[in-house]
């Protein structure tokens, strides 16, 4: 199938990147070869057949509820572009 | 100095032939001559490798000492280093200095291993040509004017190993990002069963495929990097309760009786002729040392691909997504708005690849296509694993070239991703079913190297290590250095 | 035209664990902004989630007493999204095997009846961090301590057809949870949070109408509130010949109107796969019935009790026993006093309405229950009028660490019951009011009990107040009747 630059708009603006008209295009194409690539998938009967999320067949281990962290937030906020009284600050946020 | 083993060096430390400090100090000596040409690192840590190798020569000299105390490693910038920067090849980290360790990081630091820097790698390890790093190409050592890859997205850790600045060096490997390089460099390279090696503070690529794992000269070396890496991590979900064995101690067992697999879609007319005589060679150095070969069928492993490129870009859309330029990583410049913040922090910071799989990842994720991508290729997965489980109740093991070809020139592929994505063809699927696999040198065509695969069942790994350290003790091929490294 | 509201329910319940659901982060409540935000929390790269059991274990003990089916075998899914609040990019959750599978609820409604509300499912979810608005130059701060507090999220059928049957229901779950130890039931900290999917149709129709969901309620009083104003809403915009939209929407209580959320206005496409750092959490039968076996008393049965044991009315049993913290404080209350009716009227009567007009919840009541008890123990056997009573509680209420007893009489309120004493008094207020007397003397039974107000007021002014009332009134019968 084909991946139109409408579509890479609507897939991009989903995933939060910018793709710019130019750009549209030629990544419309790459993307249409390889679901093109991908769409051998289809010919697959697989009727039946169980997903498989993870290669083993392991079960999750609990963990016990301790509180095991403590107050880090210096050292946490150390990489962080923007902060102002221990908060993290972006755009304003309109709900 | 260069060619020792692990166990060599360590022995040289012991023996007080040389110091941790000069060890070290020789790598760094090299990396800072050399590594203008092949670019194998992006971050190099001196003085913090000088002070640990100081603290290494005291130990040594107290006999407080295991085999890896003082011996220097390079480690992939995909691993978390407190204190040192880990970009993960992205121009969204290049400033990132981690607040914590991943696990196989505190692993080595436990075992006494000196880290001499952050090896260049495909931007969040999508790639298999290097050629994706925010920190430029990495060159193949082997390539006599500099213009072929190392393979990805290990290439800088497999360009280190095969270059001498580093004797050992982590990779991780997704769809053949250890195995492929190596292969490409004339290197032993192991992708463990998933679940051996911790996730955790691995940055994350694809989840369910993602698994780290050692490169290095020998499988010896290799086996002796695994001990320090496998087990069970509590701070990893996926991490699996097993038993790690002694992996080095299996690696003299006779070969005889081994029955090895031959995949009879691997074996065709479509694979090169030249890898079909490479791979007849070392097929009969395995015979000599009394193994037997047997064809095996794995009907959906051409699927292997298709399969891959849903499930890897489905995991890594959502993986990607806690980089939004808020608490770590690129931000734009001010931004207008939330929504402007978000789109262009992650398309600064993103390159082209990673971009691709992100959209394809969220396509596939997406409502009304979710049953036809991404379920469908959970269902092939589960029918390739299928096929593997069958194998393996004939064989212990399955051999097949690691790659199609050797290493290829820089920018061949051209801007077709399909055309890379088939580089995997050989590897892919042992993520997929979660095998193990190691790829070892076994021969050179036209002055290149080329690797052999050898896939393990579950957990298998001491066994796979075991027929490579003894094809390597019938063949000098994993001896071979490219010829202009000084 | 006739109109019918459907109302369905989600419904946020912070569990009490001490760590996160995915990291061993506290979850205290009120600490100072990103102090209790780690690395996993952060989502800083390379993390990974682990669950913590506990979470699972409150999660099974809700579906147990709501008699649900519990998936031995669960999945958590990511869901995406981009939002500040939102760390990973995903919210981490259950959807096509979440560990709680459809089970049932009983409300009670205030003619008497009872209905059934069904639950779809009961799923364990991360909660978000919370943006905070004040200006920061222009921008919002990002607060994360919440973010990985373990949530199960209620998810009820349409069942209910008006506001008294949701908040019914709301109250009913909050009793639940509170009575099960899995939530501390604090509202006001966002404890408990409701979405309400609202439509209407004609009435007769079977058909559902398009619905709205207003998110995030955190008292049931906005709840009624928020659903009255919707389902106005929506019948105006049907009968003006509009189309309602489906739509989230947002209550103001401040202003006390709901507004479509702009957040919200695109739609949405969470693209939900199975979460690939996280294996099926699985249980056994046996793991499941050690769990049934710590079941604490829920409401129906304690209401029960408290009917049989305390010789409660119905209505009154049902009230105390809703919820944990309420029925805890009339069981001590009542243990220190030996009167059970006294206790349940100062419980639900003076105590009640204080903690309602000041916006509290019992367990932040500034009158412990010891202190009821002992209060309630003063007026039975006399020591203290009911006025004094209530000067008693409402010192108890503004200075703490004084007993009752210690304010009684710092305040002087204990009753004078020494009949001989009380007698002196009457004789001696009575010798200056022989037309009153003459007046009552004459009156019928009817005009007399009217009358009697005219000789108490005296009578307690002349105690100073702190005549019993009781036996004044016994010793003035005798003697105006003789």
């Amino acid at each position: 199938m084909s991946f139109s630059s409408d579509d890479i708009k609507n897939v991009a603006h989903l995933a939060r990147l910018h793709v710019s008209d130019e750009n549209a295009d030629k990544l419309g194409a790459d993307i249409t070869n390889i679901l093109t690539l991908v769409d051998q998938l289809q010919a697959v009967d697989t009727q039946g057949v169980e997903p498989m999320a993870h290669p083993m067949d392991a079960v999750q281990i609990l963990r016990a509820d301790d509180v095991t962290e403590t107050n880090q937030r210096d050292k946490y906020q150390a990489c962080a572009p923007e902060t102002e009284e221990g908060l993290y600050l972006v755009p304003r946020v309109i709900e | 100095m260069l060619d020792k083993s692990i166990k060599e060096l360590s022995q040289g430390l012991k023996n007080g032939d040389f110091s941790s400090v000069e060890l070290t100090q020789t790598y760094l000596d090299r990396i800072a001559k050399l590594d203008a040409r092949f670019n194998s690192y992006i971050s190099v840590s001196s003085d913090a490798a000088l002070t640990a190798a100081k603290e290494a020569d005291t130990r040594i000299a107290a006999g407080d000492a295991s085999i890896w105390t003082g011996i220097p490693y390079a480690h992939k910038d995909v691993f978390c280093t407190e204190g040192l920067r880990t970009t993960c090849g992205s121009k969204m980290l290049e400033n990132f200095v981690p607040p914590y360790s991943a696990t196989v990081t505190s692993q080595f630091d436990r075992a006494g291993a000196i880290c001499l820097g952050k090896t260049n790698m495909d931007e969040f390890a999508m790639g298999s040509s290097n050629e994706n790093s925010f920190f430029g190409k990495v060159v193949n050592p082997w390539s006599s004017s500099n213009d072929l890859v190392p393979g990805g997205s290990s290439g800088g850790s497999a360009a280190a190993v095969a270059a001498r600045l580093a004797p050992v060096a982590t990779g991780t490997d997704t769809g053949g990002s250890i195995r492929q390089p190596a292969s490409f460099c004339g290197i032993t390279g192991l992708k463990p069963t998933y679940g051996r090696v911790s996730r955790f503070g691995m940055i994350a690529y694809a989840s369910s495929l993602d698994q780290g794992g050692p490169m290095a000269r020998t499988a010896e070396d290799a086996a002796l990097m695994l001990q320090v890496m496998a087990g069970h991590d509590p701070k990893d979900s996926t991490s699996i309760k097993h038993d790690v064995p002694d992996y080095s101690a299996g690696l003299n067992n006779s070969l005889q009786g081994l029955k090895i697999g031959l995949p009879k879609e691997f074996f065709n007319e479509h694979l090169d002729s030249s890898i079909q005589a490479v791979m007849q060679t070392a097929m009969k150095e395995l015979e000599k040392l009394g193994a037997t070969f047997k064809e095996v069928s794995l009907p959906n492993i051409g699927l292997g691909i298709p399969a891959y490129y849903v499930i890897a870009p489905a995991e890594c859309s959502a993986n990607l997504s806690r980089f939004d330029g808020v608490r770590y990583g690129h931000r734009c410049e001010q931004p207008e708005d939330l929504m402007d913040l978000y789109k262009r922090s992650r398309s600064e910071g993103f390159g082209n690849e990673v971009q691709r799989r992100i959209l394809i990842g969220a396509y596939a994720l997406s409502a009304g296509y979710y049953d036809a991508y991404y379920r469908k290729a959970m269902q092939v997965r589960r029918l390739i694993k299928n096929d593997y489980v069958a194998a393996f109740e004939d064989v212990d093991v399955i051999l097949s070239p690691t790659t199609p070809s050797t290493a290829f020139g820089i920018g061949a592929k051209g801007d077709d991703p399909v055309k890379m994505y088939l580089e995997d063809i050989y590897t892919i699927t042992a993520n997929l079913a979660g095998l193990p696999g190691i790829s070892v040198p076994a021969g050179i065509i036209d002055g290149l190297p080329i690797g052999l695969q050898l896939t393990g069942n579950y957990f298998d790994e001491a066994r796979i290590l075991n027929v490579a350290h003894q094809y390597q003790s019938q063949t000098d091929w994993h001896l071979k250095a490219p010829g202009n490294i000084d | 035209m006739q109109w019918e509201t459907v109302i369905g329910l989600e419904v946020h319940v912070q569990l009490a664990t001490k760590s996160k659901i995915f990291s061993g982060s506290s979850t205290a409540f009120g600490a100072e902004p990103n102090t209790q935000a780690s690395a996993v929390d952060l989502a800083l790269p390379g993390t990974l989630p682990v669950p913590n059991e506990q979470a699972f274990r409150y999660a099974i003990l809700f579906g147990l007493a709501i008699n649900a089916d519990i998936n031995k075998r669960s999945v958590f899914e990511r869901k995406n999204y981009f939002y500040p609040d939102l760390p990973k990019g995903y919210q981490t959750t259950q959807l096509d095997e979440p560990i709680v599978g459809p089970g049932v609820v009983d409300i009670e409604l205030s003619d008497g009846s009872s209905k059934s509300v069904r639950i779809h499912h009961a799923h364990l979810e991360e909660d978000a961090g919370k943006s905070l608005h004040e200006d920061f130059h222009g921008m919002s701060g990002i607060d994360l301590n919440r973010a990985g507090t373990p949530l199960i999220e209620i998810v009820s059928e349409p069942d209910m057809r008006n506001s008294e049957e949701a908040v019914a229901f709301a109250k009913k779950l909050h009793g639940i949870v509170t009575s099960l130890g899995i939530c501390d039931g604090e509202m006001s900290q966002g404890s408990m949070r409701f979405d309400v999917n609202i439509s209407v149709r004609p009435k007769g129709q079977e058909e559902y109408g398009t619905r709205t969901e207003t998110k995030n309620l955190n008292s049931f009083k906005f709840m009624e509130r928020a659903i009255k104003l919707e389902v106005e809403r929506q019948i105006d915009v049907i009968e003006d010949g509009g189309t309602i939209r489906q739509e989230t929407r947002l209550y103001d209580a401040d202003k006390d109107f709901s507004r479509a959320m702009r957040s919200k206005e695109e739609a949405n496409d969470y693209r939900y796969f199975p979460c690939p750092d996280l294996l099926p959490v699985v249980f056994d039968d046996s793991y499941i019935e050690a769990i049934r076996k710590e079941m604490p008393e829920l409401p129906d049965a304690r209401k029960q009790r408290f009917v049989e044991s305390y010789a409660l009315s119905d209505y009154d049993a049902s009230i105390l026993a809703a919820d944990a913290a309420t029925a805890s404080y009339f069981e001590t209350a009542q243990a220190v006093s030996s009167d059970a009716k006294l206790s349940a009227n100062w419980v639900m009567g003076e105590l009640s309405g204080r903690l309602n007009s000041e916006e509290l919840s019992i367990a932040q009541s500034p009158v412990e229950a010891k202190a009821m008890g002992e209060l309630v123990l003063r007026v039975k056997d006399g020591t203290i009028s009911s006025s004094g009573a209530k000067k008693v509680f409402n010192t108890l209420w503004e200075s703490e660490g004084k007993s009752v007893d210690q304010i009684i009489d710092a305040n002087g309120l204990k009753q004078v019951s020494d009949t001989g004493a009380l007698e002196a008094i009457v004789d001696e207020v009575l010798a200056n009011m022989a037309d009153q007397i003459a007046q009552y003397q004459e009156a019928d039974d009817k005009k007399r009990k009217k009358l009697m107000g005219g000789f108490m007021g005296p009578l307690m002014k002349a105690s100073k107040g702190q005549g019993n009332p009781k036996l004044f009134n016994e010793i003035l019968q005798r003697k105006l009747n003789n």
